[in-house]
């Protein structure tokens, strides 16, 4: 039995799978469920603090999940970012290729065209993101030429910069900004890499990067 | 039609299986304690939403709406998926999935691919068949390499190994990766799998995964995890397959802003897991060149055909049930037989294999409805078990014990909230056995279970009071 596309070639037979599991699909039906519009959405939808108290609980997300979390105010950027790396002792930087020039040290390179290998020498890199969300410490970042999903996962330190009018308090707010772009590819992070499976105890650091920093601008 | 789930047709019944493991006190005493942590971590997150009980509203008639409506669902996802430069493949059964998997990998000439943890895959023994075609298959989440190192079976639908505790991890581990000094820690656990694995993910070119949701509108797949081998699996690879239950569309992108408040805080007791992967088709320049979906029915269509059964499809695999459940916590996942234990699994995998086998698996359960006050999506576990009950009875499966017991549900159920009517088959299924409130040693078939259960016989009423009652 040789396989084309959705269809098997049986004994000259096409069996269309497709239409099979359809058509039981369709006999199966007899429970009438409300339409969409009519679904009951009594959650929250929008959350009520403002941007200093969603700024104070994201940060507090943030540190729990042991992620670093630093702040600036608009013209300090390259200096805190230079402050951060020093005090992690990070050299050999990569940046996603939207980042102003003048955010970076001289020494940090453009990391949008690195091989997987290359990534998987440097120090670590630097990113914006596209919105964080303070109720569950999570930043989203919406990926494209400049930030390639590789460039975010492969090194094993990422400092992300975020802008205080970035930040949402709940996720349903964050979701609508989201489905803006969800044509794109998007990745939302809660800490930096970590895993549950040994006894039920998150560990940090599995596959991904073992060091997050979140840079927070005023 | 070749449907099965796992091993499941061939396992023991679920007496006779747990027997054998409630023996196993390391074992149960791993199980416990790994139940009670995230039983603990998931309280105080779960605590902290006031509008819980709303979310679960929401997701529950989320998906009762998507089942209703699943075939226009499916289409408009394949639709969109195809749009982006996906491509979806329809597999009727395990056989037929495994069959268009290997096909695909071997139009890529390649022999090994990187798995991302997909129970789904573990449902349609997609490792054995990929063996069997020349191809090795890598699985790269922690607790599944656990599994596959430790040539074990898993035993939780979220945590695979999580009947294995630390000093059994790193025996594998030493024994396996050949690291003499390896030490204990989680930490120095967790290290030796990502030395394990960076240079497969480095470096293979084919990836499979499962999906947690489909979106229909926009032809999105998401992958929530938290070790990051998933972002390894989805968009490093040059092909990617993502192999997914039909009942995994959602109509609506910001459907997602429901189930990734519900999922995280029930399966793992966080506020949220560390990642989640969001990808729609092929991105020039970014990710796999080439994806495929296979959408699965294996079985899903018989469930969907039972009005009183069919919620048993909105389950988003959060593990919350087999946590919550006494059995489960006594007997570990093994005893199920299925790559599904716990509550969901005595519900799910008697149906999607049409009630031919594993008919002992709704009765693993004492009805106590703790699976139920979990569910994020508010599936009525206990309900269900009943009806099928019912349903193997009226299949000639079944020792004299439970017909009895049946027949008394049965009449319970014919009056009664859904609730009043379980408390009544639990007291109706201890009847023949019960003495002072406590419950003798049941004989037969159900000999094993006075070893493990907890005994305490079900308060209030006594089955004769309420059987006279009734008339
Ligand atoms: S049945 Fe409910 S509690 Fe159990 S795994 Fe599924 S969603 Fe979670």
């Amino acid at each position: 039995m040789r396989y084309q596309g959705n269809r098997f070639e049986n004994g000259g037979q096409n069996v269309d799978s497709r239409e099979a599991i359809l058509a039981r699909i369709r006999e199966a039906h007899s429970q009438r469920e409300p339409e969409y519009g009519d679904l009951p959405r009594l959650y929250r939808q929008e959350g009520d603090l403002d941007v200093q108290d969603r700024i104070a609980l994201l940060s507090e997300r943030l540190a729990d999940y042991g992620c670093g979390v630093h702040r600036c105010g608009r013209d300090g950027i390259a200096a805190a970012i230079g402050a951060v790396l020093g005090q992690r002792g990070r050299t050999d930087m990569v940046a996603s290729g939207d980042l102003p020039r003048e955010w970076l040290p001289d020494t940090v390179r453009t990391g949008a065209d690195l091989s997987y290998r290359e990534l998987d020498r440097v120090g670590g890199v630097i990113t914006r993101c596209s919105l964080a969300i303070a109720q569950t410490g999570t930043i989203v970042l919406e990926h494209d030429a400049h930030t390639p999903r590789a460039l975010t996962l492969i090194p094993d330190y990422h400092l992300c910069v975020l802008f205080a009018e970035q930040v949402v308090e709940l996720v349903p707010e964050a979701m609508r900004r989201m489905a803006g772009f969800a044509e794109r590819p998007i990745t939302t992070i809660s800490g930096p890499s970590a895993t549950s499976d040994i006894e039920m105890t998150r560990v940090a650091g599995v596959h991904g990067p073992r060091t997050l920093d979140v840079l927070i601008v005023k | 039609m070749s449907v099965y789930v796992g091993h499941a047709a061939e396992a023991e019944a679920f007496p006779r299986a747990a027997e054998t493991l409630v023996a196993d006190t390391q074992l149960r005493r791993n199980v416990r304690h790994a139940t009670d942590v995230i039983r603990r971590k998931r309280a105080r997150v779960v605590d902290e939403v006031p509008d819980w009980e709303a979310l679960r509203e929401t997701g529950h008639a989320i998906k009762q709406h998507t089942l209703a409506h699943l075939d226009r669902y499916l289409e408009e996802f394949e639709r969109n998926c195809t749009k982006a430069g996906g491509r979806v493949h329809w597999a009727r059964d395990a056989d037929e999935a495994n069959r268009i998997i290997v096909d695909l990998i071997r139009a890529t000439g390649e022999s090994e691919v990187i798995k991302v943890k997909t129970m789904t895959s573990d449902e349609i023994r997609l490792n054995e068949a990929l063996e069997a075609a020349g191809i090795t298959p890598f699985e790269t989440d922690l607790a599944d390499l656990i599994v596959q190192l430790g040539e074990d079976k898993p035993s939780h639908i979220v945590v695979p190994a999580l009947h294995r505790n630390r000093m059994e991890i790193r025996e594998i581990f030493r024994r396996k990766m050949k690291l003499e000094h390896l030490g204990d820690k989680p930490e120095d656990l967790a290290a030796a799998a990502r030395v394990y694995l960076r240079e497969k993910f480095l470096s293979v070119p084919v990836a499979i995964s499962g999906a947690n949701f489909l979106v229909a509108e926009t032809g999105s797949v998401v992958v929530v995890e938290s070790e990051g081998n998933g972002r390894m699996c989805v968009s490093l690879p040059r092909v990617l397959i993502s192999l997914v239950g039909i009942e995994k569309v959602v109509p609506r992108f910001e459907d997602l802003e429901v189930f990734l408040q519900l999922l995280p805080r029930s399966a793992t007791g966080e506020r949220m897991n560390p990642y989640n992967s969001i990808w729609t088709g092929v991105t020039p320049g970014d990710g796999p060149r080439e994806f495929h979906v296979v959408l699965l029915d294996n079985g899903r269509t018989n469930v969907l055909r039972d009005d009183e059964a069919s919620e048993t499809l909105d389950c988003i695999r959060c593990g919350a049930c087999l946590n919550a459940c006494p059995v489960y916590r006594q007997t570990g996942g093994h005893a199920y037989g299925s790559v599904y234990g716990g509550p969901i699994g005595a519900i799910l995998t008697p149906q999607l294999q049409a009630m031919q086998h594993s008919q002992s698996l709704p009765y693993a359960s004492s009805l106590c409805g703790a699976c139920y006050e979990v569910c994020p999506v508010k599936i009525n576990i206990p309900e269900i078990l009943v009806h099928l009950r019912a349903k193997a009875v009226e299949q000639g499966y079944e020792p004299w014990q439970e017909r009895a017991a049946m027949k008394a549900a049965s009449i319970a159920l014919a009056s009664g909230s859904r609730l009043e009517a379980a408390q009544k088959l639990a007291r109706a299924m201890q009847w023949p056995f019960e003495h002072d409130g406590k419950l003798e040693h049941l004989p037969g078939m159900l000999a094993s279970w006075t070893e493990f259960r907890d005994l305490d016989a079900v308060p209030g009423q006594s089955f004769r009071e309420w059987w006279a009652e009734r008339g």
